[in-house]
């Protein structure tokens, strides 16, 4: 199992979750996040007075997949996030111990 | 003739009426521009300062204030004082008048006190967000019930300034000037919001809230500037007077549209942005240089007052911030006081009876006098409860330290 971070610009939620719905994904957490890479903020002004934004909003999604399925949705956020602009985001995977669904109890691939 | 008469004053003392509670209605939107360019932890206690220095500079009027500016005087630079205002005009007063008695004085107690509430509203927005409460309104106290109203006295009571030929129709002077030399006066002595300015004197920004609110704010005051500029014609029922008022209502509205694209040109020139809080600004300066004098200028004239009015209050704002470190949330005191001096000189250009020597002197006489008085009246309120919030107040916020309620609680509480 994995473990699958991605941080993405937040007006591609939509497309990010329909492209997952397509490749059989039916669970995902996502945050509201802040932060700053490559593009780092911007500066904005009030009053005649400028102001630096330096973090910027961003999604964070969360999603654990079994192993068979990671380049598929690595893939589908990948295709579905890029705008080929600075400021498109990031993947990671991580490896995954345990999953347990606290309902039923399940554990491994089919917990989740 | 006695039905005309009877009908005429009904409808003068109607007209006075209204527009008095346009006005009234500005204190709405003083209320909600300045809830709109503060933060949000500063929202509850902005609101409270507007809703109690309305109802302190009512009753104050009533008590002194209003006898103070328009009883008998000492002399021309003193006025007198006695207390509480009185009756109305008698029926047989007005029929013999042959017309000269015109609208009900209690008309005349109404708009007069909704004025004194609008000057003590400019001064509620320089000093936003780390002033005390209490200490606010024991300065309202003293402003409302005796600063303005000796001032007041000089020019609309008949005083020296009068006798001068000082020229201030609806009060750029006399309402808006006086305001802001009260608010420079506080913010002297209260000194600027933490983090206004880094170490080496830099300006940092601090964004208000709510632009929504301050857009429905500056609309809101626009409206009421047709009762404060059209209601000091004090008469509506002759053609004369008729034409009058509907020429101060294009003149106003005009002036504000010019003040609008003056701060929007500065704006966009200076930063290549178009600064919403600025062409807001804009509006309202345009606004207060035509309020010495909605009357005489054609409309063109008007626009041309309001558009250097809303040039002049961006640079202002910024050489207030920049320069002198005057540290001013809303812009009140350039809106109010540097172009209300814009709009006090501004009256010779279109207005004979008006001179430069006249108008000059009575801004000096109006702003020395508020802002002297208002100095001391701070600086004696510093040193007996002070003025300022401590700082960890300033950091959690007024609402919570003046007000104990937030404005906006469901952002934190579930």
């Amino acid at each position: 199992m994995k473990l699958i971070v991605a941080i993405i610009k937040p007006f591609k939620l939509d497309d990010v979750r329909e492209a997952l719905h397509d490749v059989d994904v039916h669970g995902m957490t996502v945050t509201e996040s802040k932060g700053f890479g490559r593009q780092k903020g911007h500066t904005e002004i009030y009053r005649g007075a400028e102001y630096a934004i330096e973090f910027l909003p961003k999604i964070r999604l969360e999603i654990a997949v079994s192993d068979d399925k990671v380049e598929t949705v690595v893939e589908a956020i990948g295709s579905a996030a890029r705008t080929g602009k600075i400021g498109d985001g990031k993947i990671f995977v991580m490896p995954v111990e345990e999953a347990i669904r606290i309902r039923t109890e399940e554990t491994g691939d089919i917990a989740l | 003739m006695e039905q005309i008469t009877q009908v005429s004053y009904a409808l003068d003392t109607f007209y006075f009426l209204m527009s008095g509670a346009l006005v009234m209605w500005m204190a709405a939107g003083f209320t909600m521009l300045e809830a709109g360019l503060v933060r949000s932890k500063n929202t509850t206690e902005i609101l409270a300062k507007n809703v109690g220095l309305f109802a302190i500079a009512s009753i104050m009027y009533m008590l002194v204030g209003y006898n103070v500016m328009y009883g008998e005087g000492i002399s021309s630079y003193i006025p007198g004082i006695s207390f509480l205002i009185g009756g109305d005009n008698d029926v047989a007063t007005v029929l013999a008048s042959g017309g000269d008695v015109y609208y009900s004085s209690m008309s005349d107690f109404f708009f007069q006190v909704v004025f004194v509430a609008t000057a003590m509203s400019i001064v509620s927005g320089a000093v936003a967000e780390r002033m005390k409460l209490i200490s606010f309104f024991v300065f309202a106290i003293i402003l409302t019930g005796f600063i303005y109203p000796v001032q007041g006295f000089w020019t609309w009571g008949g005083g020296f300034l009068s006798e001068l030929g000082f020229s201030d129709f609806a009060g750029s002077g006399i309402v808006h000037m006086t305001g802001a030399a009260a608010a420079l006066a506080g913010v002297i002595v209260l000194g600027a919001r933490k983090g206004k300015y880094g170490a080496n004197g830099e300006v940092r920004a601090i964004t208000g809230a709510n632009m929504p609110l301050a857009a429905l704010g500056t609309f809101i005051l626009w409206l009421g500037w047709f009762g404060f500029n059209g209601g000091s014609q004090l008469q509506l029922s002759t053609i004369e007077n008729a034409n009058a008022v509907a020429m101060i209502f294009v003149n106003t509205n005009m002036a504000a549209a010019g003040g609008v694209i003056g701060a929007m040109v500065i704006s966009k020139v200076l930063f290549g942005k178009i600064d919403l809080t600025m062409i807001l600004n804009g509006a309202l300066a345009g606004l207060v240089a035509i309020t010495a004098d909605p009357l005489s200028p054609a409309p063109l004239s008007a626009t041309l007052i309001g558009l250097v009015g809303g040039m002049i209050v961006v640079f202002a704002i910024l050489f207030m911030d920049n320069k002198m470190k005057i540290d001013d949330p809303v812009g009140a005191i350039s809106v109010h006081g540097i172009v209300g001096i814009w709009g006090l000189i501004a009256v010779t250009f279109n207005n004979g009876d008006a001179t430069i020597t006249a108008q000059l002197i009575g801004i000096a006489a109006i702003f020395s006098w508020v802002f002297i008085s208002s100095l001391i009246v701070w600086s004696i309120i510093k040193a007996v409860m002070g003025v300022r919030v401590t700082e960890e107040e300033e950091y959690e916020g007024l609402d919570q330290s003046e007000c104990g309620m937030e404005a906006y609680p469901e952002f934190t509480n579930k």
